[in-house]
């Protein structure tokens, strides 16, 4: 823990914390949504397709640097996301089936792709494989800028549309009825879940960052009831997963980022579990004596 | 004055399998209609197509004369149509039901808390109002439901089986809540199953089997010949139950 702190007065390490950090705060915030929105698995198919964009964007733009490869991203998760609809609503298929092909398929095909550039030994090549598990160590500033007014832009979108974005959430039908644009809603919230996964990438890695999204999700449901503290919480916890598990991932060895994060995320996730059980005995406990303050039995 | 609610020539289909067929019938002002039919009649999905939420194959549904404008209806739906354990208590639930007026962007403020804290009171569930949605009963869901639909204030409700595995407190206080908005002028559209309580519920019945049976007076319409030709094959057993 101390090699950790000393690590932060190192411009490069406070460099990576920092990305890491703001990673985790956009994903745990928008996590939230997709958790409660049962779009877990979704998230982890969007990520998964998010890689033949990052190697296409490297074969057109010849360089693993730039936002040629985010671009590249974004576009072929939001493909997959297209993909997801349309099968869904065309065939018989069940929505599970459909995302573990898209997931399947896109991975495959990016597989290929990375293979294929490894073997024809492109200059400049060397560390689009980091995006697979992610590597924090190679984020500099102006990445971390980039990250930044991302999730800047994707947090204020969240807090303006924060009423319709609840109302969708919890009751699709409803929101229908009352004359909100409900598909357009959904599209939103998706379109900001690409965002995120477009944005941490490099960081954590396509393989495994939907964990990064899901899990501080799960972690803050155990603590708190409201919706708000919720995605608060959330938002805190991804960004002290990213921070410490990329100080770790940069400091200790390389080993790399993503499952050095996803292990802390984890770590919390099974902390906070005793968290609801404990809270919802406190509540009885509670409603109880205050009954019997009143003078009313428990009907 | 059009009519609260106006179904002309309404067929609709799930894909290619049809619901509804040719269903036409009009509601007038200040009444306590049933839509009353078996499983399958196609009494959820018409109230659908009504909410403008399933597109119709054919006709359409017009509410105050308008084909599209859902702003003046209140909606209770089914209450297994959402997930009870999202993380919310039953006063904010209630005030989404003041989103539709609120307009985008802007936040409910004190006016909607009041709103939702009345429109609880009148459901029974004041002292319930900090309550985590997944800690109610079933019948204190429902009656969230209902009191969402009441801080819509509108002028024609439509309830999607609000008696649905409710408990006896619960199934009175919504009873008398949808007396009250009937007697206030508003109309009120239930989609109902329990063929005991259809006469003494409703003023109107409609009656469904995919196609229209009949609509009308309760006394006038709910006969065991109407029910039997809704019912078909379960007809004998609705007719004993309709005798009580």
């Amino acid at each position: 823990m101390g090699d950790l702190l000393a690590a932060l007065g190192d411009y490069t390490l406070r460099t990576v914390a920092l990305g890491a950090a703001v990673l985790g705060l956009l994903g745990g915030a928008l996590g939230t949504f997709a958790v409660l929105r049962r779009q877990s698995l979704l998230s982890d198919a969007l990520s998964h397709a998010t890689l033949p964009g990052v190697v296409l964007g490297f074969l057109v733009t010849g360089t693993t640097s730039g936002s040629g490869l985010m671009v590249g991203a974004a576009v072929t998760a939001a493909l997959a996301a297209g993909l997801v609809l349309v099968v869904v609503q065309r065939t018989r298929l069940k929505q599970d089936a459909v995302l573990a092909l898209v997931l399947s398929v896109f991975f495959g095909v990016g597989t290929v792709l990375l293979t294929y550039v490894a073997t024809t030994g492109a200059s400049g090549q060397s560390g689009l494989d980091r995006f697979v598990l992610g590597q924090a160590a190679g984020l500099v500033a102006s990445d971390v800028r980039v990250m930044a007014v991302l999730t800047a832009v994707a947090l204020a979108v969240v807090a303006l549309l924060y009423k319709e974005l609840k109302l969708v959430a919890f009751d699709p039908t409803f929101a229908r009825a009352v004359g909100y644009p409900v598909r357009r809603l959904e599209a939103l919230l998706t379109a900001l879940l690409v965002v995120a996964i477009v944005v941490g990438i490099q960081t954590v890695g396509v393989v495994l960052i939907a964990a990064l999204l899901i899990t501080p999700a799960a972690a803050a449901r155990q603590w708190t009831d409201r919706l708000a503290v919720m995605v608060v919480l959330a938002a805190l916890l991804g960004a002290v997963s990213g921070a410490v598990g990329a100080l770790l991932s940069a400091t200790t060895t390389d080993l790399p980022t993503g499952p050095l994060i996803v292990l802390v995320a984890t770590g919390i996730f099974l902390v906070s579990l005793p968290a609801r059980a404990l809270r919802t005995r406190l509540g009885a406990r509670r409603e109880v004596s205050a009954r019997r303050a009143k003078g009313v039995g428990v009907r | 004055m059009s009519a609260p609610l106006a179904v002309r020539g309404v067929s609709a289909a799930y894909r290619s399998e049809p619901v509804l067929w040719d269903v036409s019938f009009t509601i007038p002002e200040g009444r306590l209609v049933g839509i009353v039919g078996p499983n399958g009649a196609g009494k959820t999905t018409l109230l659908k197509v009504a909410m403008g939420l399933l597109r119709p194959v054919a006709g359409s549904v017009e509410v105050f004369g308008d084909p599209v404008d859902r702003s003046r209806v209140g909606y209770v739906p089914q209450r297994s149509s959402v997930d009870w354990d999202f993380p919310t208590d039953a006063r904010d639930v209630v005030e989404m039901g003041t989103y539709g007026r609120l307009g985008w962007l802007r936040r409910p403020g004190r006016r909607e808390r009041r709103t939702a804290e009345r429109c609880l009171d009148r459901v029974g569930m004041l002292d319930l109002a900090d309550r985590q949605i997944g800690e109610l009963s079933g019948g204190q869901q429902q009656r969230v439901f209902l009191a969402r639909a009441l801080a819509q204030d509108a002028r024609l409700y439509l309830a999607d089986e609000p008696f649905a595995g409710v408990d006896y407190v619960t199934e009175r206080i919504v009873v008398d809540i949808l007396r009250e908005l009937r007697d206030e002028g508003r109309s009120v559209v239930v989609v109902h199953h329990d063929l005991a309580t259809v006469a003494d519920y409703f003023d109107t019945v409609v009656l469904l089997n995919r196609e229209l049976v009949a609509v009308g007076p309760t006394a006038e319409v709910f006969t065991s010949e109407n029910i039997a030709r809704a019912y078909g094959g379960a007809a004998r057993r609705a007719e004993e139950l309709h005798r009580g």
